[in-house]
């Protein structure tokens, strides 16, 4: 099975699901915005501006969101939080993917000691305090963007390993696997060809529930100081700055803030339309 | 069920190693030490201190002495809080933060069920729609936005609740920090209840007893409640791990002295000792629990017992 | 433990004898009425709750070296002198004091009255088992070279090059401590208030070694002892009975609060928690100011905030005019009045305003115009071999803090703006930074603050010194150096402020370092504590803080 005969399915009953059609257009709404709207604006996400300190929301001077403790317009800001922030989650959670569909698909299709020896591995891992080791490797590698998201994709892809065995290990007994290994095809053929697009939809409503954990992980790394840089920001760092200034301008906590949650309950929402989509009898 | 608990403990012990070997690496690998500031000493006092605290020798000498220490049960003086061993800083704090996560557990527990069965059982209403919103800001406003404005309003503008650990007696202190903690995971409990309610309440057996007539409270109480747990049971795992993370914040804001805000200030002030026991100590606790809920998952499913 | 289990603590004594009795509802009112009692006799007791700041690594004065603990340990113990309430230096636990004309020898005669928590006196043998620990290379205290550097052999024997009990400490008698210095130190006696040179009693720290300095086991000879230490919470102290001035001593308990985080803080001084923070943050200053004026303390504070260079590489390295330029191209005007907001002063100089003896220098620029200075920076960076066409780039490094971050987003849009300079902004974890500002590898702005020991101009030129070890920007400058010995061997203070001056005016010339700000003591103080007054050094003892019965 070829991975655009997986994906047609999917992509009809999704089309007909409310939830989904809503969500994902909230999203892609968003990111358009996030992509569009800085050419709109006359400011720049870093431009300080002391004379004009906390200024309220209005339309004057396409300060559209007000500006924050250092005189940058909040709305160019918040659009680059959104692109900062869903890039960061996107990466990341493609970062647990690779690494968690690699490794449940080659521990469920290899099958026997191999696969015993893996999910010991994945069972020890669980009881590492991650977000220690987060934190720590966060102080170790001194900031490094990159590190975010494989810090952040670290975390993550022990559920996804296992979730992708137990499915290989149902699809392993499938007629067209048998039919692929008469034929000749390679074990990393059947598993690359055969086996993984079949994922798809399991892999798909993961990724949608792993990438507000990413978000919120990023988040908690700026509260610690340990995240996106400066003068580049994200929603997570937009909300940390907004708490300190709540009682004196409290429109730069609101307002990313509320982004932030739609952000995330779409993403959750379209993960239970997901799941609905692809396996309407099994809910886990 | 006894000897395969023993097996798991027993195999636990060597991620347990490497656990402590990775913190270790780790630690050991951050720029900057446990006495550096912005006052430089003389070079004498800091040759002084480095043999004091035995930082001059080679860092597998310096694994290997803590391990030592670790078999005798000592964790090592901390470097940061000169007056205390980290056995009796953790022995201190691990109480605390265990009050804090069981209260916020039992609590997300209760309050997400009751939270996802009136949903499940209004389903598609004004009350399911009402109660759905409202568990669903536990999961789309983060932590440190939730529990300073919590402060902000109960606690310096109505003064209800003590701003801080030290505030209050012991019960009033820890409402604003259980709450807090407990949002986020009411709103997965109370999403993963209502879906797998609804599921189990159009099952066939189910619909089976209520054609039969049974009033809707014994069929919840008899048949579909322990089925619908079941999904509840394989979350707990992460739920305890997102109250392990949680709780960090928490303390943090809060000012209580549990370990979450230990492991901060340890990693940031390079406490090695100090952020070395209060990893092997969760790691260890996050083990046991992972057990217990599997143990649990076996007791109460009667489809897995029988292996 | 539980503010209601102590309080029926205090109540028990009395029930119990009651129920030896016979009547039964009257007994119930009389337990009530003395229950109540009970714990109206702990409310009489006046408690003062302050918040401390970060939580100090430890008590014993020799093994700790932040301000927080040194405030604790300023209500715990005394040492030979101290400051009053309003920061002016006074002998303390000596009540006379004798110096030769050379300045090479000190005589202390110790108060009789002086006395530990257990009623032990203090001796002058108490002094010199505490000296002697602070230089013993197996203490490998902080503070030792720092606070009795000076004395004779104290240097070789910190260095392990020779026996503790050659130190030139001596007990004359029980009361009388004789003390002989290389050199003339003329701010000696400040030194002696910091809480390293406090006396140690001997028997506990052979009792409990290093576990002496914990609630139970540590003795002191100040005004309060040690009650409890609720490690990442507070620490409790109680009065000291036998302290030689415990009828001067107006509050019975203080708990000092870990407040590592000012906000936090403000909102539990709000709520009522708290009668004094350590700090106010800058985001609510304003509001503070307008709402609760009266509590808001600002005064001068003995610290300054700087960006240091690194002057052993380039582009820095023998380049002042690009130095000069950048210092001039900042506004700090702006910077003190529109991003910190405090009340802090602008830095033109480096030794801050308020020290003792001294008159601070500034630079030369100081009093041009902006628009002149603007002109003149422009003037001395082409000369530096750049301009709108090459400009400079340059990494500005600081540690995590929103202050910080502000300062150096101002600083590199003042310098965009005025120069065309490039900046990219770091931020690095605190003891990163550290490590990195001290390799001298990576470094080139950083951000750095540094804070007076002691009243005296010396604390802030002596880091400058090409041979101190918080020399962290790598300044050498045989002429600056000659003029610091000459001033640390004047016995006459008008010569020796004349020499640090000129000191002062080689250094700003240099532009080693950017300072931008003094800084400002900021802390909320209830209305209901008094005796609280403003100094320099934002040593605020207990012992002379009262609290009037308000609430």
């Amino acid at each position: 099975m070829s991975y655009l005969a997986a994906i047609k399915p999917l992509i009809r009953k999704s089309r007909e699901n409310k939830t989904i059609v809503v969500c994902s257009s909230i999203l892609l709404l968003i990111a358009a915005v996030a992509l569009i709207g800085p050419l709109l604006s006359p400011h720049h996400y870093a431009n300080t501006d002391f004379e004009n300190r906390f200024m309220l929301p209005s339309a004057r001077d396409w300060h559209l969101f007000g500006t924050d403790d250092l005189g940058r317009d909040l709305f160019v800001r918040t659009l680059l939080g959104v692109k900062i922030t869903l890039f960061v989650a996107i990466i990341a959670s493609c970062v647990s993917l690779g690494i968690g569909v690699a490794y449940g698909a080659i521990a469920g299709y290899v099958g026997g000691k191999v696969d015993a020896i893996m999910m010991r591995a994945v069972d020890a891992l669980y009881a590492m305090p991650f977000i220690f080791f987060v934190i720590l490797l966060m102080v170790v590698f001194e900031r490094n963007f990159l590190l975010i998201f494989v810090a952040i994709g670290a975390i993550n892809w022990l559920d996804m390993a296992r979730i992708v065995r137990g499915q290989t290990l149902s699809l392993k007994q499938r007629e067209f696997v048998d039919a692929a290994r008469l034929i000749g095809v390679s074990t990393p053929g059947i598993i690359l060809r055969h086996i993984t697009p079949n994922l798809l939809g399991v892999v798909v409503v993961y990724m949608t529930l792993t990438i507000p954990q990413a978000i919120l992980v990023e988040s908690f790394l700026s509260f610690l100081g340990l995240g996106v840089q400066e003068p580049q920001t994200s929603l997570g760092a937009l909300v940390n700055g907004g708490v300190s200034n709540m009682e004196g301008a409290p429109w730069l906590l609101l307002i990313p803030a509320m982004v932030l949650a739609l952000v995330l309950l779409c993403f959750n929402f379209l993960g239970d339309g997901l799941r609905d989509v692809t396996d309407p009898k099994k809910k886990s | 069920m006894l000897r395969y608990a023993l097996w798991r403990i027993f195999g636990a012990i060597p991620t347990l190693l490497l656990v402590i070997a990775l913190a270790f690496l780790m630690v050991h690998a951050a720029p900057g030490g446990p006495f550096d500031a912005e006052r430089v000493l003389p070079p004498e006092i800091e040759e002084n201190i480095a043999r004091a605290y035995h930082l001059d020798e080679s860092l597998p000498q310096q694994f290997f002495r803590y391990l030592g220490g670790l078999v005798h049960g000592d964790l090592g003086p901390s470097y940061r809080y000169r007056d205390y061993s980290v056995s009796e800083l953790i022995g201190n704090a691990l109480p605390v933060s265990m009050q804090l996560g069981v209260l916020a557990m039992l609590l997300a527990i209760v309050a997400g069920i009751a939270a996802g069965l009136t949903a499940a059982l209004s389903k598609n209403s004004y009350i399911d729609r009402l109660v759905t919103g409202i568990a669903m800001t536990g999961i789309s406003v983060p932590v440190f936005v939730v529990a300073p404005v919590m402060i902000l309003v109960f606690a310096v503008y109505l003064h209800w609740l003590p701003a801080s650990w030290t505030g209050g007696t012991s019960i009033s202190r820890l409402i604003l920090p259980v709450v807090t903690l407990a949002l986020p995971q009411i709103a997965y409990i109370a999403r993963l209840t209502r879906a797998s309610m609804i599921g189990v309440l159009s099952s066939d057996y189910v619909r089976t007893a209520r054609a039969q007539g049974l009033k809707t409270f014994s069929i919840i109480r008899y048949h579909a409640l322990k089925p619908a747990m079941l999904p509840l049971l394989s979350y707990m795992g992460p739920a305890i791990a997102g109250i392990l993370t949680g709780s960090v914040v928490v303390e943090e804001i809060f000012g209580i002295p549990g370990i979450g805000q230990f492991f901060i200030r340890g990693a940031l002030n390079r406490d090695y000792t100090l952020v070395l026991g209060i990893v092997i100590c969760y790691a260890t606790l996050l083990i046991l629990l992972n057990l217990v809920v599997d143990l649990l998952y076996g007791i109460l499913d009667p489809r897995i017992r029988s292996r | 433990m539980d503010e209601l289990a102590r309080r029926m603590n205090h109540g028990l004594p009395f029930i119990k004898c009651l129920s030896l009795q016979r009547p039964g509802i009257l007994a119930c009112i009389v337990i009530l009425l003395f229950g109540c009692g009970g714990a109206q006799d702990a409310q009489r007791e006046s408690v003062l709750n302050r918040g401390l700041g970060a939580e100090p690594e430890s008590l014993d004065t020799h093994k700790a070296r932040t301000n927080q603990a040194g405030d604790v340990q300023r209500d715990l113990g005394e040492g030979l002198s101290g400051y009053t309430a309003d920061g002016q230096l006074e002998l303390a636990a000596a009540e006379r004091v004798e110096v030769s004309e050379d300045g090479l020898q000190y005589t202390f005669w110790l108060r009789p009255e002086g006395s530990w928590s257990n009623g032990d006196s203090v001796t002058a043998q108490d002094f010199v088992f505490s000296f002697r620990r602070l230089v013993n290379p197996a203490t490998a205290a902080f503070y030792a070279q720092q606070s009795l550097g000076d004395v004779v052999n104290a240097t070789e024997i910190i260095a392990g090059k020779k026996p503790v009990d050659v130190l030139a400490v001596e007990a004359i008698d029980d009361l009388q401590l004789k003390i002989t210095l290389n050199n003339a130190v003329p701010y000696f006696l400040a030194l002696l208030t910091h809480p390293s040179t406090f006396p140690m009693h001997r028997p506990s720290i052979e009792a409990h070694g290093d576990a002496h300095a914990r609630p139970g086991n540590l003795i002191s000879n100040g005004a309060y002892k040690l009650q409890a230490w609720e490690v990442g919470s507070y620490i409790e102290i109680v009065r000291n009975e036998h302290y030689r001035n415990n009828d001067k001593t107006a509050i019975d308990r203080v708990r000092h609060h870990i407040t590592p985080e000012d906000a936090a803080e403000l909102n539990r001084y709000r709520a009522g928690e708290l009668d004094i923070t350590f700090s106010v943050p800058s985001e609510a200053f304003q509001q503070m100011r307008r709402e609760r004026p009266n509590e808001l303390r600002v005064s001068p504070f003995l610290a300054v905030y700087y960006y240091g260079f690194n002057l052993t590489k380039p582009p820095f390295r023998d380049n002042p005019k690009l130095r000069q330029a950048l210092s001039m191209a900042i506004d700090r005007e702006t910077l003190t009045e529109k991003v910190t907001a405090r009340g802090e002063a602008p830095a033109y100089g480096w030794v801050p305003p308020g020290t003792n003896n001294y008159e601070p220098r500034q630079f030369l620029y100081a009093n041009l115009s902006r628009d002149e200075r603007h002109r003149k920076a422009r003037g001395l960076y082409r000369e530096a071999g750049f301009s709108e066409d090459k400009p400079f780039s340059v990494e500005i490094r600081y540690n995590t803090s929103q202050a910080h971050r502000r300062i150096a987003l101002a600083v590199q849009s003042m310098w965009q703006e005025v120069l065309g300079v490039e900046s990219t902004l770091i931020n690095e974890e605190g003891q990163v930074l550290l490590q990195n500002i001290r390799m001298q590898d990576v470094t080139q702005v950083f951000r750095l603050s540094w804070t007076g020991d002691y009243n005296d101009a010396n604390t802030f030129l002596g880091i400058m010194e090409s041979d101190n070890p918080s020399n962290l920007t790598g300044f050498r400058n045989d002429e600056y150096d000659g003029l610091m010995d000459k001033a640390a061997i004047q016995t006459d203070p008008g010569v020796r402020q004349v020499y640090l001056e000129e000191a002062e005016k080689l250094l700003l010339s240099e532009h080693p370092v950017i300072p931008l700000y003094f800084y400002v003591n900021k802390n909320m103080v209830s209305p209901r504590v008094h005796g609280w007054e403003d100094n320099v050094l934002n040593y605020h003892y207990s012992q002379h803080l009262s609290l009037s019965d308000t609430d």
